[in-house]
């Protein structure tokens, strides 16, 4: 019994050895601030459908640790954002970006409403005579 | 009235629409997530000794003029098992296969290799994920294929099977 005590007081011991950013928030309030608005834009490699900020997967736990680490050695959020978008490509962040893939996403809207404004200013025009 | 050809626009527009997503039902995208550094230097990394009998493996060990693979695996993924038969095979035919095990342990390691066979020269630990990541690898088993120069010129995505042999080989060739 002692020494079924003493292992587990051990297993609960261990995470004071080493700081774990995968999981614990940094000690600089602004840094895991920062840190974590990054997490939440950044996608899960393995899920796809998720942020790293809320995935189990291990590969998250890494690049969560990863963003924690670079961020208190000073790293600024969207260097280590572009970093990764240097490993994995564009997909891996999931923030909304006009670029000239996704320029149609941005401008098919107004293109369309301009399109529509047209159609009725002329409709409303014969309708007078 | 006639009909002047602004009408047909939206019906066009639809149909245009309605068949792009026919085609992507039909024929749903490659999900699989492409590292970026095809055509780029194999980046820093640090994959220390996983054996005590093979050296581990990092970055400096790939600009000898030597193509080799980089297999980025794990002894808890299951799918490597499969690979393994594939790698002893292009190991007999001469290619150098250094290992890189993401989030695993000696012990575990040794009993793959004792289940398994063992087709790497080098067998490094990549604790932490950090040489995963830094190559831009989205899971396991991948597989990296290394010029003489150290430069990244293929990755495999998923399992090696013996059908994907020639092409590796002439990428290695080729490089």
């Amino acid at each position: 019994m002692r020494r079924f005590l003493m292992a587990a007081t051990l297993c609960l011991a261990q995470p004071a050895f080493g700081q774990d950013y995968a999981e614990e928030s940094l000690p600089d309030v602004n840094q895991e601030t920062q840190a974590v608005a990054l997490m939440d834009t950044l996608r899960c490699v393995v899920c796809q459908g998720q942020p790293i900020s809320g995935s189990n997967a291990d590969l998250a736990r890494d690049m969560r640790r990863l963003v924690r680490e670079r961020i208190a050695a000073g790293e600024s959020p969207e260097t280590v954002r572009a970093w990764l978008v240097s490993r994995y490509g564009q997909w891996v962040s999931l923030k909304p970006e006009v670029n000239e893939l996704t320029a149609p996403l941005w401008l098919i809207p107004l293109i369309a409403m301009g399109g529509a404004g047209l159609l009725y200013s002329r409709r409303f025009k014969r309708k007078k005579k | 009235m006639k009909r002047s050809w602004v009408f047909w626009l939206p019906v066009a527009v639809a149909i245009a629409m309605f068949a792009t997503f026919l085609v992507a039902l039909v024929r749903p995208s490659d999900r699989a997530i492409v590292s970026q550094l095809v055509g780029h230097a194999l980046p820093a990394f640090e994959a220390p000794a996983a054996m005590p009998d093979q050296p581990g493996t990092n970055s400096r060990d790939y600009a000898d003029g030597k193509p080799r693979l980089l297999n980025v695996f794990a002894s808890w993924c299951g799918p490597c098992v499969a690979e393994i038969p594939v790698l002893l095979q292009l190991q007999a035919m001469g290619v150098e296969i250094n290992g890189v095990a993401v989030h695993d342990k000696p012990e575990d390691l040794a009993r793959f290799f004792a289940e398994n066979g063992n087709p790497y020269a080098r067998v490094g630990l990549d604790q932490g994920g950090r040489a995963q990541i830094a190559f831009g690898s989205a899971g396991v088993p991948e597989t990296f294929i290394i010029d003489g120069k150290g430069r990244v010129v293929g990755q495999h995505i998923g399992v090696i099977t013996e059908a994907d042999i020639p092409d590796i080989l002439a990428k290695l060739k080729g490089s």
